[in-house]
């Protein structure tokens, strides 16, 4: 290609030639390219690509804090469910228990008072009974005491003999 | 004026100025549409600079422009290389706004100029050369002789790899020079000939349909070639990059 640009050279150096091999326009552009492109560089470099990159990498890592964020959240989110599974069935195993002791303790309750009750009719039965007792053994001496008056009785009246109530009372036992 | 076409590539002083060291330094419509360049360069980066969580149209164009070079950068020659990458970007983007700029009608295409490109290409090159002095010491010049040969192989070799060492700033040169030159006077020769068969009148003149339709393909194959032109500058700049961190090849 180099040569093509030489061969333009030689053919068209009788009319002017290419604008492009006139060396006395080199300098110039060169000059000129020098400070545009020392410009370019310097505005570049210096201020639209730091701040160009500093925005990408902030975009990266704030994508990355929220990615961590929301694993985090999530972790949270299985703790306090877990956390929420075992209050549920700490309540569950309380509700359980307070269940069994209140009817234990209402069994017991029941039972004590049956005993309770239990207890004071066989008192009142015994005392009943020892009453019958007395009253039956009173009576009992009441028919010694009668039978010998009426044994006396007899035998006043049947001999005439007056029989002292002592001596009734004796025969009576014995017979 | 109009029918020469490679008026368009003259350059002509709009500003004179002294010359410094014998160099004249008017300034030129070339160094107009230079300034143009990387003012709209320049310009266009300062609009995507908003900076918010979810980028805005013009914010994603300056991001996805610097990942792009970025990426270039990082694939083609390392992590390592990123210090270059400011430099490889203002190349690509010097490039495509020179080259796009240019596309308009009238407008002055700075990168159509050898001096130019030649300039770009050589420091580039001499980027590479002290970079891998810098890094390497002596030791880069190993890059001229690839190791595991038999020896009288490097005779031949080592001649080889230097030759094509030092093509590379004049094909990176001559590549975007000779792209763009072309393309313009290709453009210009078909609009001249449509004008050309236009002037003729008559039945003649319905023909210029056939070079204005060439026309309109060209500047599309031209919108193209400006984009793939830069890239090609500035991928073939990491690939030379490449030589300052690898050594051992």
């Amino acid at each position: 290609m180099a040569e093509k640009a030489t061969g333009y050279d030689a053919a068209e150096a009788a009319s002017g030639g290419l604008p492009q091999l006139d060396i006395s326009t080199w300098g110039g552009q060169i000059f000129w390219l020098v400070v545009t492109f020392a410009i370019l560089y310097f505005a570049l470099s210096r201020f639209i690509l730091p701040r160009l990159g500093s925005g990408l990498t902030e975009r990266s890592d704030r994508i990355a804090d929220d990615l961590d964020a929301a694993s985090r959240m999530q972790q949270d989110a299985e703790a306090a469910e877990a956390q929420y599974q075992s209050s549920l069935a700490d309540a569950r195993a309380k509700a359980h228990k307070i269940n069994a002791t209140t009817k234990s303790s209402v069994d017991a309750e029941i039972a004590s008072e049956v005993e309770a009750a239990e207890a004071e009719f066989t008192r009142q039965s015994s005392a009943a009974e020892a009453r019958i007792a007395k009253i039956r053994s009173e009576a009992l001496r009441n028919i010694d005491d009668i039978a010998a008056d009426t044994a006396s009785e007899i035998v006043s009246k049947l001999s005439g003999m007056k029989v002292t109530a002592a001596r009734a009372k004796t025969a009576v036992s014995k017979a | 004026m109009a029918n020469d076409p490679m008026n368009q590539f003259k350059i002509e002083t709009i500003v004179p100025l002294p010359p410094v060291a014998g160099v004249d330094i008017s300034f030129t419509n070339s160094a107009l549409y230079m300034v143009i360049g990387i003012a709209l360069v320049i310009g266009f980066f300062m609009l995507t600079m908003k900076r918010q969580l979810v980028p805005g149209r013009m914010q994603s164009l300056g991001e996805m422009s610097y990942e792009f070079i970025a990426d270039m950068v990082r694939d083609t020659t390392g992590p390592e290389a990123m210090k270059f990458f400011p430099f490889v970007f203002c190349l690509f983007f010097f490039i495509l706004f020179a080259n796009l700029v240019g596309m308009f009608p009238y407008a002055f295409t700075t990168t159509s100029h050898v001096a130019v490109t030649a300039a770009m290409a050589i420091f580039t090159i001499l980027i590479v050369i002290v970079a891998g002095l810098w890094k390497n010491g002596f030791k880069w010049f190993k890059i001229f002789a690839p190791s595991g040969l038999p020896l009288p192989m490097y005779a031949l070799i080592i001649p080889i790899e230097i030759i094509s060492f030092l093509s590379r700033p004049i094909t990176l040169a001559v590549r975007l020079f000779a792209n763009m030159t072309a393309g313009h006077v290709m453009l210009k020769l078909f609009a001249i000939f449509a004008a050309f068969l236009v002037a003729k009148g008559g039945a003649v003149a319905g023909l210029a349909i056939l070079p204005v339709l060439g026309t309109v393909a060209l500047v599309a194959l031209e919108f193209l070639v400006a984009g793939l032109q830069a890239f090609v500058f500035a991928i073939l700049t990491c690939v030379y990059l490449n030589d300052v961190y690898h050594v051992d090849h």
